[in-house]
């Protein structure tokens, strides 16, 4: 499979000397759906300033589908779709202009420009609104306003900086199930997000950006096998003053209702249902105290945060 | 016409078509004030104060000062629409809209500057039109009026261009308007004669680039100028090429607008 993204030594260095970008390589390959993550301040935004031409790197090459930053801009923009984290539109504008304008920018025909604009804006919920003054929309449908405009040119490659930011439950999963059908129509998507359950659900590649250097770059699937120990809460039918004592099990009561228990994957879950039966304690429901990924992602900064000189 | 090409003149025309949205949508802010300010002038300096001044180049006076005053309505407005536009696309950043897609620095400039040259020649349209009702205009050379109009108003609106390039706040774009337009102006010989003043302030007002561009017009109109009217000319293609150097320099090195 041909690569979407190709990123080699990539560096910046801001203007007040502030080094963002420490040299990172980074790989998409075409259809990927792509999680990159990382601390704030870790260099995700710098990264996908550089590649919307909005910050000047330093240092390093980009391509994005062959077209290389430096000497075919052009190409690399019209194949790349920019949902960044901050509102960057005219909020005096409707929404159907907005959408509109952007392709004309394209060099989209207005007739082609407002049929595309009105499928994307229903596909988004947002046709409704389309004489609304953007300012006028809800956080949620400003998101769900930037995505339809950064869609219009119909890019290869779609790059979201914390859609969901801000957003209710509700909507996430909706916009959840509206970026997995564009990556199932064969759009190649890197998704950055502070919810790691979003990135575990939606993404099979992930780059973890920690101090302007990649801490990690490896399949979802990879990276979650690494994950030795996993912690679950246990919620108990009946009230337990006195902690269990379970052998091979590490446990604590966090009230007289929940025991929390770290599982070792090599260990298996069948022992301890064994010996909490044995000791007469009915097991209502079981979750994961955090999402793994979460767990993996703070081991790795942890120990990067450590290796790295101040 | 290759694909890039055909996809920059869209790019072009979108982006006049918002600027002249812009400027028609907030028509009370935009075509409104300067034809109220145009008739207060023809008002006070004309009837009232120029009554009793008489002649001026062997015109009346209230003739004599209509060109300069058009000249100055489509220089503040060609300067302003420019400035206040593209400052409030850094503002709210959807200037970054044009950064990220594919186009080239000149359909970006060109697009502005047209935005500016537009509403320059409504506004000057709406001020000739209401001079008709306090003086004789005529029309001396009507190639030249045109020429110096689009020539004015292509120069202040890259200048307009330049000034939010650089500013970082809303006061920035009101600084060279008032501290530098204004002043150039009144002092550009739009209601008096050079000739008026000692030779040394004389020499000093050829200096003032406004005094080229209200006489080119002035001349057009009424067949007298106190400048050569190829210097003027001249001076206008020349500033005109020089700014839009600068301008696409200051766009595509990203001053202002990329980090």
């Amino acid at each position: 499979m041909s690569s979407a993204l190709s990123i080699r030594q990539l560096t910046k260095t801001y203007a007040n000397g502030f080094q963002a970008l420490k040299g990172i390589d980074l790989e998409v390959a075409e259809g990927d759906f792509f999680a990159l993550l990382g601390p704030n301040g870790a260099g995700k935004s710098t990264t996908i300033g550089i590649l919307s031409t909005l910050v000047n790197k330093t240092g390093g090459s980009v391509q994005v589908f062959g077209h290389d930053l430096d000497r075919d801009p052009a190409g690399l923009k019209r194949c790349l779709g920019v949902v960044p984290q901050e509102f960057n539109f005219n909020q005096f504008e409707k929404t159907l202009d907005i959408v509109v304008t952007q392709a004309g920018y394209y060099g989209i025909p207005a007739r082609i420009a407002k049929a595309r604009a009105e499928q994307y804006l229903t596909q988004l919920g947002l046709w409704e609104k389309r004489d609304v003054p953007s300012r006028m929309l809800s956080g949620g449908m400003k998101r769900r306003l930037m995505i339809a405009r950064a869609l219009v040119h119909q890019p290869r490659l779609l790059i979201l900086d914390e859609p969901t930011a801000g957003v209710d439950i509700e909507l996430r999963r909706s916009m959840w199930s509206f970026l997995s059908e564009l990556n199932r129509q064969g759009i190649t998507i890197i998704l950055t997000t502070h919810y790691l359950e979003e990135a575990e659900q939606l993404c099979r590649h992930i780059g973890i950006i920690d101090h302007g250097r990649i801490v990690e770059h490896t399949s979802m699937r990879e990276l979650l096998k690494t994950l030795h120990v996993e912690t679950f809460l246990i919620d108990l039918k009946e009230p337990q003053l006195v902690e269990p004592q379970l052998a091979g099990y590490p446990s604590r009561l966090v009230d007289d209702h929940t025991l929390e228990v770290q599982v070792e994957k090599s260990r298996g879950m069948t022992a301890l249902f064994s010996q909490l039966e044995q000791q007469g304690i009915e097991v209502l429901s079981l979750r994961n105290k955090t999402n793994r990924l979460e767990e993996l992602f703070v081991s790795l900064v942890e120990r990067n945060l450590d290796g790295v000189a101040p | 016409m290759s694909l890039e090409l055909r996809a920059n003149l869209v790019a072009l025309q979108t982006i006049v078509a918002r600027e002249v949205h812009r400027f028609l949508r907030i028509w009370p802010q935009t075509l409104l004030p300067p034809a109220i300010t145009m008739v207060l002038y023809f008002v006070i300096f004309g009837n009232l104060i120029g009554g009793r001044i008489g002649e001026m180049g062997g015109f009346p006076y209230m003739d004599y000062i209509v060109p300069g005053l058009i000249m100055m309505a489509v220089i503040t407005n060609a300067y302003g629409n420019v400035v206040s536009s593209f400052f409030g696309s850094k503002f709210h950043r959807s200037v970054e809209e044009l950064m990220v897609a594919p186009l080239s620095p000149h359909t970006i400039l060109v697009g502005y500057v047209l935005g500016g040259v537009l509403r320059g020649l409504a506004v000057g349209t709406i001020v000739t039109l209401l001079s008709l009702f306090f003086a004789n205009l005529q029309v001396h050379h009507l190639g030249l009026i045109v020429l110096v109009v689009l020539l004015t108003s292509t120069i202040f609106s890259l200048g307009g261009f330049v000034n939010a390039v650089f500013a970082r706040n809303f006061d920035d774009i009101s600084i060279i308007p008032t501290f530098v337009l204004t002043p150039l102006t009144y002092l550009g010989g739009v209601f008096y004669s050079i000739d008026l003043l000692p030779p040394f302030w004389q020499a000093v007002s050829l200096g003032n680039p406004i005094l080229h561009m209200v006489n080119a017009f002035r001349y057009g109109i009424l067949g007298v100028s106190d400048i050569g009217i190829g210097t003027a000319i001249a001076f206008m293609l020349v500033a005109t090429a020089l700014l839009y150097a600068y301008c696409l320099r200051l766009l595509v090195s990203g001053r202002g607008m990329r980090q």
